[in-house]
């Protein structure tokens, strides 16, 4: 049997500042070692300082993951050399000496299937090495620190995954969670990162490190299972190794380092006291962590009747579920949701389209209630968001500006309508005999004005006129 | 100009203009550079000291708010980071390390008014008691210059002793400001754990060590822990002391305190001079009313094993950002991979560092850890038990700082455990947070001896108190210098 056993390290990207100084933790952003201070470079005589907020953010995960969490948490240090680790020890949290991590022994249900989460530790990103030079021989590494602090929460999870299927289903819940409880932006680079371990029946256990984003881990998955077996059938033994993947040629390749012989001499890290966690501050936490995806999903199908399907798209996305939370009222609710699934996706899509949308949910509110009352078609409807998103103007304005109010003056439909009853008199013949092909008429009323004229209004006059 | 006086009367003379800072500081230069060359308590010394004097003086003269150190010109151990000073450590491989900022304890001295007058010599980064591990040459005790200072401290030590500065402020992981303030013959105070902020001070053992005054008096100790104890934002060890004033009531005397005389600390090797000083010491605090009797504090006699256990492992961690890639001396990367180019750039680590750095590798290495650092921290757990318990019975405790008197230069270098043996009176304090001083009390064939008494953590007060009445039963010998 195939398991797979996660480890996800998931930045706090919301956060201001860095794990233990404040330094931005949107490194993002600045010149290479621009975002850097003494006690991110750990200068000499430098302390690290707690940043409460990311042990707050990292236990509303622990909790969101159905985790225990202990009365107390401890810091300690995991030392190992590496150009990109400013002091040469980076500082983690672990649960040998007791349960010290911010969670421990939680789950999170995949369908019909329960992964158990291990621990949940809150640890400090360490820089980026940039790798310059074409060949090996004059190769240069330059280190940029500007991500070195950046807190990080670790998820580590059971071997509990049967297939590259499931993993990747874990890792949409687990996005759409992460990205709901606002603790991190999946979608920014670099920001999700993984290490798996995986072994098929007979086999040993294979780590994959360096995994750089979930859409790979998925791919790796596959790759390494397909690697093993194929090692399998032909009777060569699966040893127990690192593998790192390689991200350009999607391939596992066998690590010659010898990292798995690290021995990293943990110890409590003593510039950083105990953090008490008790009750009242879990309840003050509870308080202020966000609905769940599932239970916005159930609220907007028994509450407003908006299809399961629906409901999916619109509870698992944050940027969607929070536009319809601010634009929703009673009666509006199931049109909103309708109008966002299927009008506003494809027009915000990506992080960078969003970033720029100049669309707020008035707009989406006040577009539906003109639906609704009849000022404007559906059709229209499409081309204002289009340029509600575009240019952030008022809908009135963009209304008269683009043309796309319904015709609903009585006088200058009748026109119109008369206009077709003379060019189409078969079609009128027909639809006075039967009622139904009425619609034919409607619809070349529809094309004469573009799609503005009001349905309702038009159909009664046209009955009226043909009459 | 008389250069022995006390950082208090320092302070009022100055204030008072009596006399002017800029004289006395000029006036300090002038002896360092008289006869440091033969101390060598310094390892650099201010080139705007004297023009900071003089700013202070104008600001006197018109009138201006002057902080309460009036131009008093501190020394500071090598290990504290002062904003573009050179920082070394006493080591080569800080050699051209330029603080970037100041340490907390800086800061707040600059705030009151004093003049860092000089960084000072003591063991590459903190490593030894009696200052001969300085990668620029050792200091020498200005009472008689064949001898050690003590250490790490050592040149915190001598200068305040030789009357080249007023005060200093030292670092304490076992005993670094107590041990050379007993073979100097002036006042090391090493405060309850937390008590000041770290913030700047390079680490050593940064779970037990704290920064400590060396001064002339216990008052001056006192003045000195006004402006620099208290909760600092960039240390998350402080603690809240609400700004107590350490001064005040200073002179409350010992009437019926009760003293506990740590059994284990003047038993077996202890020098008979310092044993007969010890006795003389109780017998004073009997006369000013406290009540004395010996208390046993059995995991004494497995302090040491385990501070040198505890303190390696940290020291392994601590100091191994110093890899050369950053800053440090002058060494170019080219031609080497990342492994290769660091085992050589820490070569420039003095043998007592790469002692310990070896030492903290392998004593919490998986495998080795339950039998050395785990059973170390047990140890400190133990003997924090023990001590706290005694503290449920007595007010104080008290030993001498060091059981044995000064010793010649190079006398003990090449026998590390005998040096090691040296720390068993000083421990104690790191290993349980408590607060402890040492205090000048006598001198034997002209070399000093001093008294530790030790308080319960967070009585740092009362600690003062006590020391500051048995100072007062105290006659000394100038010294020779």
């Amino acid at each position: 049997m195939t398991k797979i056993g996660l480890e996800i390290h998931c930045q706090l990207t919301h956060l201001k500042s860095k794990l233990f100084c404040s330094c931005k933790a949107n490194y993002r952003e600045f010149e290479i070692n621009e975002n850097i201070c003494p006690i991110c470079m750990g200068l000499p005589g430098s302390l690290p300082r707690l940043n409460q907020e990311a042990v707050k953010k990292a236990t509303i995960i622990a909790m969101a993951l159905n985790c225990t969490t202990p009365e107390k948490i401890a810091f300690f240090r995991k030392n190992y050399f590496y150009p990109d680790l400013p002091k040469n020890f980076q500082i983690t949290q672990l649960n040998i000496y007791g349960d010290t991590s911010v969670g421990g022994s939680g789950s999170i249900m995949v369908g019909d299937k329960k992964i158990r989460i291990t621990r949940i530790q809150l640890e400090e990103d360490p820089g980026r090495l940039i790798y310059e030079g074409s060949s090996s021989k004059n190769q240069l590494t330059l280190v940029d620190y500007n991500r070195a602090g950046t807190p990080l929460v670790e998820i580590v999870t059971e071997p509990d995954f049967e297939s590259p299927k499931q993993v990747r289903e874990f890792l949409n819940i687990l996005s759409d969670l992460l990205e709901n409880l606002g603790v991190s932006d999946p979608s920014l680079e670099g920001a999700m990162r993984a290490d798996a371990n995986i072994s098929i029946e007979g086999g040993k256990k294979v780590e994959v490190k360096n995994i750089g984003s979930f859409h790979d881990l998925e791919k790796a998955a596959h790759f390494e299972i397909t690697r093993q077996n194929s090692l399998h059938s032909r009777d060569i033994e699966i040893i127990q190794e690192t593998r790192h993947w390689d991200d350009k040629r999607k391939i596992t390749v066998s690590s010659r380092s010898k990292e798995e012989d690290l021995d990293y001499r943990y110890f409590l890290e003593g510039d950083i006291p105990w953090v008490t966690i008790d009750a009242e501050i879990l309840d003050n936490l509870k308080s202020e962590m966000p609905e769940s995806v599932n239970s916005k999903k159930e609220r907007y199908v028994s509450k407003y009747g908006i299809p399961i399907q629906v409901a999916d798209v619109l509870s698992s996305d944050k940027y969607y579920s929070d536009l319809f939370e601010q634009s929703h009222s009673e009666s509006n609710a199931k049109e909103i949701a309708n109008i966002i699934t299927t009008d506003l996706m494809g027009l915000v899509d990506t992080r960078e389209k969003r970033e720029d949308s100049k669309m707020t949910s008035t707009h989406l509110s006040d577009l539906v209630d003109s639906i609704q009352s009849g000022k404007i078609s559906r059709n229209s409807a499409k081309n204002a968001l289009h340029a509600m998103v575009k240019t952030g103007n008022n809908l009135s304005q963009i209304i008269s500006e683009l043309d796309l109010g319904n015709v609903s003056d009585e006088s200058e439909l009748s026109e119109i309508i008369q206009e077709i009853i003379s060019a189409e008199p078969q079609a009128v013949e027909q639809a006075r005999s039967n009622p139904q092909t009425i619609n034919y008429l409607v619809g070349k009323v529809m094309q004469k004005t573009k799609g503005k004229a009001d349905p309702k209004l038009t159909l009664d006059l046209l009955k009226k006129q043909i009459e | 100009m008389n250069l022995k006086i006390s950082a208090l009367e320092f302070a009022q003379q100055v204030q008072n203009g009596n006399i002017s800072a800029e004289d006395f500081v000029a006036e300090s230069i002038q002896r360092i550079q008289k006869i440091d060359g033969d101390l060598h308590a310094f390892l650099s010394v201010n080139d705007d000291a004297i023009e900071q004097a003089r700013t202070i003086d104008k600001k006197i003269k018109s009138g201006d708010k002057v902080g309460a150190c009036f131009g008093m010109p501190i020394s500071i151990k090598d290990n504290m980071c002062i904003k573009n000073s050179k920082t070394t450590c006493a080591s080569k491989m800080l050699e051209n390390f330029i603080a970037p900022y100041d340490a907390t304890v800086i800061t707040k001295l600059k705030q009151q008014d004093a003049i860092f007058i000089g960084k000072v010599n003591m063991d590459e980064f903190a490593m030894g008691l009696s200052t001969e591990f300085s990668a620029y040459g050792p200091s020498k005790n200005p009472w008689n210059t064949d001898y050690v200072p003590g250490g790490s401290s050592g040149g915190s030590a001598v200068s305040v002793s030789a009357f080249e500065c007023v005060a200093s402020l030292g670092s304490d992981t076992g005993g670094s400001v107590r041990n050379p303030a007993s073979f100097c013959s002036v006042v090391g105070y090493k405060p309850t754990y937390g008590l000041i902020s770290r913030y700047g001070l390079i680490s050593y053992a940064n779970s037990i060590e704290q920064i400590g005054p060396l001064t002339r008096t216990v008052k001056d100790t006192a003045f000195l822990l006004n402006i620099i104890a208290g909760l600092d934002h960039n240390d998350n060890t402080t603690i809240d002391n609400h700004n107590e004033d350490y001064l005040s009531g200073i002179d409350s005397g010992i009437e019926g305190k009760k003293i506990g005389i740590i059994s284990e600390m003047i038993g077996e090797g202890i020098d008979p001079t310092v044993l007969s000083a010890t006795k003389d010491a109780i017998s004073k605090l009997e006369g000013l009313g406290a009540i004395c009797e010996e208390v046993s504090l059995d995991m004494v006699k497995y302090s040491v094993a385990a501070y040198y256990t505890i303190t390696a492992t940290e020291a392994g961690s601590n100091l191994a950002r110093y890899d050369n890639l950053r800053y440090g001396y002058e060494f170019p990367v080219e031609g080497y991979e990342f492994n290769s180019y660091i085992s050589k750039a820490r070569q420039k680590f003095g043998p007592e560092v790469t002692r310990r750095m070896i030492i903290g590798g392998f004593v919490p290495s998986a495998g080795h850890a339950g039998k050395y650092f785990l059973k170390a921290m047990k140890v400190k757990s133990k003997l924090t038990k023990e001590i706290n318990e005694a503290f449920k019975k007595f007010d104080l405790l008290i030993a001498p700082t060091v059981p044995i008197l000064p010793f010649k230069i190079g006398e003990k270098i090449d026998d590390p455990v005998s040096l090691f043996l040296v720390d068993i009176n000083t421990v104690t304090a790191n290993l349980t947070g408590k607060p402890a001083i040492s205090i000048p009390f006598t001198t034997s064939n002209g070399l000093p001896i001093g008294i530790q008494l030790f308080a319960n953590s967070n009585q740092d007060k009362l600690l003062l108190q006590a020391a500051h009445a048995l100072e007062q039963t105290v006659k000394l010998p100038e010294v020779p210098i």
